[in-house]
This record gives structure tokens, sequence and C-alpha cells, in this order.
């Protein structure tokens, strides 16, 4: 995909994000928001993968460590063709395969179960290992939020993928700088956030999170890094694209109300024109 | 009782997981700075392609482990019980249970025979913490042939599996050569009238003294082994209790969620019969010998006895 048609297709993302927690009437918008981009060149540039055969084992894998932004990997696999976008709105419901928090036995497309903070990284690891105890070439992607960080089980896992020369792993940091306390340098300021990594042997790539270009460079960056796993700190805007979900905490884990929700949809509605006049 | 061999039933771990590596090129074996004392150095030996130090982090430990198995490897992930039950119960129930993954949970240590350690290695809220994980099995094996037989099970049964074992030297009371393991199934190791002990892990051998002494009296005890504490076999438990109308559970554990418990949550829905349990009365453990502490905490043949008596006289 090219960049237009990638800032499109995350714009119909944002559009499923925002209409999946509207008709919820509960989920996590802001950090959803924040991570389209990302999901949207993983699942439609990067990534090794077929919905007609999610279980291949020669995929890509991807772990959404930080599993509350569910709506936006949802919203991604529905456009994808993993399952139908009109599903999104049963997303929270009883009886829906759309949980709270990612399932892998019921959700077409989803790697592992995630959504206890710190959790989702282990597992990506593991994933890697086994490809490369098995002589496999598939990657493995896990996704996690800055304020995820403060857990300590992602420094553990770090350590290990480091020591192992893991250089199948990205680990991606959605740094959009809230968390649900408020900004995460006020909260337990987990900054620097690259000089972690970097302590712990990963090949560090700092990216602007909603600039394609700078993704598809970071990405091939993290293909070419050999005998280290690599992590891509994405600076990121919590909420963005919803003009009052933007850079606001608030709209970490609410749902917009009906009015609310008509602004948002105005707000993509606007972009998504500008850029078909494009 | 006459010479017996004794063997921990960690060693049978060791040895089983060994084994299991010659046959089954999918298991992977992961520790936590403790291959030497929970054995699975002897798979390292033998496979150290497939062998992986976490380092001191179990809860990374049981997320890696669970990354494995959705590709299909079979993990065994090994640390002592109070951190693999303790410590990383969180992950084991939410990366681990929640999405049912092929995971096998080797725990050793378990118990208050883990000894000189004292108190903080002692665990003694593993079972209660392993069974209510839905769909996680719980087997807590009673000698090294058991133990050996429950890891080749594990590995065979597809799902989350917890495994418990000890770190001292217990009698080996089975035959290796015609033992058969089979995952949910009570063992009446003696058939009795008067009372049913039901036993799990160290204390299976330590019952079957106690029947013996309570035979010489003319009390005729059945003594049943319960080495799948989840899923629990309830019929032999009810049939045993029907036909002897009282109850004694013995184990290495909490009396608080373990097998005591379970037992009685299988007989207070079915057939209410008095139970006596015995197990650690909601206390710590200490330091000492194990023998000295099976002994002072009431978990040794005399103390099992003594209960049991008081238990009959009542």
């Amino acid at each position: 995909m090219d960049n237009l048609e990638l800032k499109i297709t995350a714009n119909e993302v944002r559009k499923g994000i925002v209409t999946a927690v509207h008709s919820a009437k509960a989920g996590h918008p802001g950090g959803s928001l924040s991570a389209a981009d990302i999901f949207t060149y993983l699942y439609f540039e990067e990534m090794n993968v077929n919905p007609e055969d999610p279980k291949n084992p020669d995929r890509d894998r991807f772990v959404l460590s930080k599993g509350h932004t569910a709506p936006g990997l949802y919203a991604t696999l529905a456009h994808r063709g993993y399952f139908p976008v009109e599903d999104l709105t049963t997303l929270r419901k009883l009886g829906s395969y759309l949980q709270g928090h990612p399932c892998m036995q019921h959700v077409p497309g989803v790697d592992m179960s995630s959504g206890s903070l710190g959790q989702g990284i282990s597992a990506a690891v593991g994933m890697a290992l086994s490809a490369k105890i098995s002589g496999k070439d598939y990657r493995t992607y896990t996704l996690l939020g800055d304020g995820e960080i403060q857990e300590g089980q992602v420094w553990e896992a770090s350590m290990f993928a480091g020591f192992h020369k893991l250089d199948n792993l990205v680990v991606i940091v959605d740094n959009n700088g809230l968390q649900i306390d408020g900004k995460i340098d006020e909260v337990c300021s987990p900054y620097p956030i690259d000089k972690k990594f970097e302590a712990f042997n990963f090949h560090v790539i700092n990216v602007d999170a909603h600039d394609f270009d700078a993704l598809r460079a970071a990405f091939a960056e993290a293909r070419q890094t050999k005998g280290m796993p690599v992590a891509i700190i994405a600076h990121s805007v919590k909420g963005k694209g919803v003009s009052f979900m933007e850079n606001n905490a608030g709209w970490h884990g609410k749902a917009p109300n009906d009015e609310e929700y008509a602004v948002a949809m105005a707000d993509l509605e606007r972009i998504g024109e500008q850029l078909c006049q494009k | 009782m006459s010479e017996v061999k004794k063997i921990a039933t960690r060693e049978g771990y060791g040895d089983g997981l060994a084994e299991l590596g010659a046959v089954n090129p999918n298991v992977v074996v992961l520790d936590a700075d403790l291959a030497a004392a929970t054995k699975t150095g002897v798979f390292k030996k033998a496979f150290p392609e497939r062998f992986f130090d976490c380092g001191i982090a179990e809860g990374n430990m049981m997320g890696i482990a669970a990354g494995l198995a959705t590709t299909g490897k079979i993990p065994f992930a090994s640390t002592f019980a109070m951190f693999a039950a303790g410590r990383a119960f969180e992950q084991v129930r939410n990366s681990i249970g929640y999405p049912h993954l092929n995971v096998k949970i080797g725990a050793t240590h378990a118990g208050i025979t883990v000894g000189e350690d004292g108190a903080s290695h002692q665990c003694n809220e593993d079972i209660a913490l392993m069974r209510t994980i839905p769909g996680m099995v719980v087997l807590s094996p009673a000698d090294y042939v058991e133990a050996k037989a429950a890891v080749k099970a594990a590995a065979e049964y597809e799902g989350p599996v917890y495994l418990r074992f000890g770190r001292a030297a217990v009698p080996v009371i089975n035959d290796e050569a015609s033992y058969q393991f089979e995952i949910g199934k009570g063992l009446v190791l003696r058939e009795g009238s008067d009372v049913t002990i039901v036993a799990t892990g160290i204390m299976v051998s330590a019952s079957l003294e106690v029947a013996e002494k309570l035979a010489a009296e003319g009390i005729s005890a059945e003594v049943i082994n319960i080495h799948t504490i989840k899923p629990l076999d309830k019929d032999t438990i009810l049939a045993s209790a029907k036909k002897t109308g009282k109850v004694v559970t013995a184990e290495e554990h909490s009396v608080i969620g373990g097998l005591g418990s379970a037992v009685c949550d299988v007989l207070c829905e079915n057939n209410p019969v008095p139970v006596c349990k015995i197990g650690m009365n909601d206390v710590f453990g200490e330091s000492g010998s194990a023998a000295a502490l099976v002994a002072k905490y009431g978990l040794d043949a005399d103390g099992v006895y003594r209960k049991v008596k008081e238990f009959l006289n009542k």
C-alpha cells in the first residue's frame, strides 16, 4: 500500500474504534487511536499474514501487550478481512467474541490473549524464541503502552530477548505520554525509554507514530537489524484524529456519548474527505 | 516398615523430562535459576538446545512458556512451588489458564519438607491457588515412580497442567514396570471398611503406614491415593465414603483450599459424612529438618495416626 492508501485505511480503522467503543458504552479509545497508524502499517504492509489462513504456522505473529486497546486491533483485523466490520458494534457485549480484552480462542487473527499489562511481551518473546529453536523465519511483533513499561515484567522479558539476541522480535512502544492517572512523567516516569531498551541490548529506533514514511523506514531498519531485538519507540498523540480526545488522559478508558460520537465521526469524515481529495 | 528405597519426587520430574525429551522433540524446558534443585538440569544435560534458563524472573518465564505453547511447543516451566503458584499466579492465570495453553508447570519444593529454608520457601498454598484456575489440571504424585509417570501423562494431555513435587526423599511405593498413570483416576491402595484416608503427595506413604498400624488394632482403613487433585475422582471418593462413613484427608498443604477442601466439596454436595482434614492448620512453617517439621506439624505417620484415632474416638 502507498502512504495515501495507508492513511485512508487508518482513518477507517479509527472510525471502527470510535464506533465500537461508542456501541459498547465502554472501552479504551485514546490508546487505540494513538496506535491506529501502527496497527494499520503492521497488518496492511509489514506483516506476513493471511486472513484466509489465520493459524498458518509460518505467519508473522502479533501480540497486543497493551490489551486494553483491543478496539484498535479489532478494527484493524476487521478491515483486513478477518471478520465482518459490522461485528465491531458487538464489542464488550454479552455473547460477543469481541471481548473487552483480546481472547485468542475466539477472535480470528488474535495470536495471544492479553490485557493484564506487562504479560504480552513475554509471550511474544516465547514466540520469537520458538522460531529460533525451530529455524523458522517468521517474525514477532508486540505493541506496548508507555505506561505499561512501568511493569517490571517488561524488563524481565527485555533482558531475556536481548541476552538471546532475538533479532526476529520487534517491540513497539506507543509513546503517547498519558496513562490513566495523567502524564506518564508525572505519575512515575519511565523516561528515558530508548536508553532503557538500549541498556537491555536492543537496537532502538525513535519514530513519529503518525508518519507512514517514518514507520516504513523504521520497520525496514528493524528487518535489517541482526543479532539483537529491536525496540521502536513510536511517538504518538493519544486520541489521534478525534479533536476532543487528542492529548486528553480522560479519554483513556471512556466511551463517547451520542453527541460526542457524532462530533468524533464528523472529525474523521472530514479527515477522510481531505485524504480522498489528494 | 521394612527397608524401602527413598527418592524425592523432584528426581522423578528431572528423569521423566529427560526420558520425554528423547521421544518428543517438542518438549522445551524452562527454569528460573534453580535447575540443580528442580532437577531440570538432567534435561539440560541431555538436550541443551531445548533448555532455557530464564534467570530469576518467574513471571516472565510463564509468559515465555505461553508464547512457546502457541507455536506448538510443549514447555515445562520449572521453579519452586512458592514462585510458580505464588509469585507467578497471575501470569499463570492470565497468560496460560485463560487461553488454555498447553503449558506444564513443574513446581518442586512444595510443602514444609523444603525444610531448613523456612516459611518463606515452604509453599502450603499452591494446590488451593492452582485449582481455582478454570481448566487447570493439578497433579500431586506420591513417589518417584508416580512423578515420572505424571510428567509423561502431562505431556500427552493437551492443556495446562500444574505438577507438584517435593524436595525430600520419600518411600517408593509403586513398581515402575507395572505402574500406569491416568489423569483424574484415584487409586485405592488398600481396601478397608472403618475409615477412608484420602491422601496426596508425600502423605500417601505415611497413610499406608498408618493403615498398617490401625490394622494391628483391628481398625480397617481404606487408603486412596489422589494424585490428581483436579479433576478430582469423585466416584472413587464417594464410593469409599459410602462404605466407611468416615473420611480423613491428608496433605502437605494448608487445610484451607487444598485436597481436604476439594474432598469436602464433593462429600457435602453428594453424601455428607464426618471429615477430619490433616494438613497445615492455617499457619506458616519454620526452619528445621524435613523430618523434624513433619513431626512437629503432625504430618508424619505418627501424627496422622494420632489424628485418625482422635477422629474415630469422637
